[in-house]
């Protein structure tokens, strides 16, 4: 699945720590490579920093030290709102604006980027197909929506402006397993399609094998290991194989048997 | 002489006396907003400020109305006319509801969905305008119904530097001993009162957001 030819990285961390306001230190040395096109997990414990390693390539944190690169440029460089808007986000609680119909939600960044209206809305009803939406829901506001229909709307949204990056933390993580099974399914089937550099943050091991090209198994803030996940369930690394026994050895693994309930 | 009769016979003046209030309370109501919304919009954006700017705004607001009004009298051109030095003391006392309310009611706004908004790359004025301000609408405009409230009640005092509204009424009621005329004056304030009450509260309703 990881393409073949060795180009320039989508994403890249090079030496990058990030210390707290309060002085924690959350991330140290970091030195990370993600390529164009592929799902990179990050994996690990709360706390370990792979929610603060998501939110350093769209600028939402500022490294303490060392550099991101996006495309081969420094995001430190050039502008922080033309950056955002190239990067999609979805997060855990969706953030949908609860005062927004679904469609406006998702119509958001075409609307403030000044797309005509034509094209706007053709983008909207190809977006709900795309995501698995009924177009009749395009009225609605997110409070009528379940839980699964929320982040699908959520997902439709950060794939508006077809950004070329996609960062994902937890978005299936409050969903019920069976909802979470299916909308897993539906996201190696979408991103089979679009082909998007998706970072991916789960601390669920069964889904990091099932939906990342490669696993980075972060702790206490450091990268312990980047490995495809076929490596990752032969890994003699203690840390690794403490994490697979955690979930019950993982040996059965497969795409069916993903959405067991994992950790939590 | 029953009161409604004492109001039949003096509506004219009842009405102007009225008017005059809505005047003060008006006025006020306007400033408060145009001060203490900013104001609260900025504090809720630099929290560290936060803490002086409420606490400023409380402490006028123990002040003693009666006191206040003549601490500003010997202020050169406010003084001059007493209905400005009615409506700066008003507006003073109005800031606090506007203010304090622009505040939480930003804050209250889920952090996730400002996250989002952030990170789909929305600059500070468009989350403000399209996102924050909209969802803490009904909490600000109940700030406002409070800061009526307290307008209307406290313009009545303002007749005490010679401001006018109804506590023109209740003054002269209570220097004739009058009950008939204090209640003309008090009844229509408290109605007042209770209709701008009804009608912010119901426009906060209105744009509760869902």
């Amino acid at each position: 699945m990881p393409p073949t030819a060795p180009e320039r990285p989508a994403i890249e961390f090079v030496d990058v720590s990030y210390v707290a306001p309060g002085g924690q230190a959350v991330l140290s040395r970091l030195n990370l490579s993600v390529r164009g096109g592929e799902t990179l997990v990050l994996l690990g414990r709360s706390g370990s920093g792979k929610t603060t390693t998501l939110k350093l390539v769209n600028r939402l944190l500022l490294p303490s030290a060392g550099e991101v690169r996006v495309n081969g440029v420094p995001n430190s460089q050039g502008d922080v709102i033309r950056l955002r808007r190239s990067i999609g986000y979805v997060i855990q609680d969706v953030g949908l604006f609860p005062h927004f119909t679904v469609e406006r939600n998702i119509g958001l960044v075409p609307t403030i980027e000044g797309w005509p209206q034509e094209r706007i809305r053709s983008r909207i009803s190809e977006l709900l197909q795309m995501v698995g939406l009924d177009a009749a829901l395009a009225s609605r506001y997110p409070h009528q929506l379940s839980g699964g229909q929320r982040q699908r709307v959520g997902v439709a949204r950060a794939l508006a402006a077809d950004p070329g990056i996609l960062l994902m933390d937890e978005p299936f993580g409050a969903l019920d397993p069976l909802t979470r099974a299916e909308l897993q399914q539906e996201f190696l089937a979408l991103q089979q399609r679009l082909r998007k550099t998706v970072v991916f943050v789960t601390h669920d091991l069964r889904e990091a094998l099932r939906l990342g090209s490669r696993i980075a198994l972060m702790e206490a803030g450091r990268l312990v290991k980047l490995l495809t996940p076929q490596d990752f369930l032969r890994s003699g690394d203690p840390m690794v194989s403490a994490y697979v026994n955690a979930f019950g050895g993982c040996g059965d693994e497969g795409p069916e048997r993903a959405g067991n309930r994992g950790a939590e | 002489m029953n009161f409604f009769h004492f109001i039949g016979q003096n509506h004219a003046q009842v009405l102007e006396l009225t008017l005059e209030h809505l005047w003060l309370v008006g006025w006020s109501t306007f400033f408060a907003i145009v001060i203490g919304l900013p104001l609260g919009i900025a504090i809720a954006r630099h929290p560290a400020s936060s803490k002086p700017v409420l606490t400023v705004a409380n402490i006028i607001q123990t002040i003693p109305s009666l006191a206040l009004f003549g601490f500003l009298l010997p202020v050169p051109w406010l003084g001059d006319r007493a209905d400005r030095l009615a409506i700066l003391a008003l507006t003073l006392y109005a800031l606090l509801p506007v203010i304090r309310n622009t505040y939480t009611g930003i804050r209250g706004v889920d952090p996730a969905v400002v996250e989002a908004g952030r990170g789909m790359g929305l600059t500070d004025s468009q989350l403000l305008f399209q996102v924050q301000l909209p969802l803490a609408l009904s909490v600000i405009l109940s700030g406002v119904r409070v800061a009526i409230v307290i307008s209307v009640g406290l313009a009545t005092i303002a007749a005490a530097i010679g401001a006018g509204g109804l506590g023109e009424f209740i003054f002269r009621g209570l220097a004739m001993v009058n009950n008939q005329l204090i209640l003309a004056g008090a009844i229509p304030a408290a109605l007042l009162a209770l209709v701008a009450d009804f009608s912010v509260g119901w426009l906060e309703r209105r744009l509760q957001p869902r």
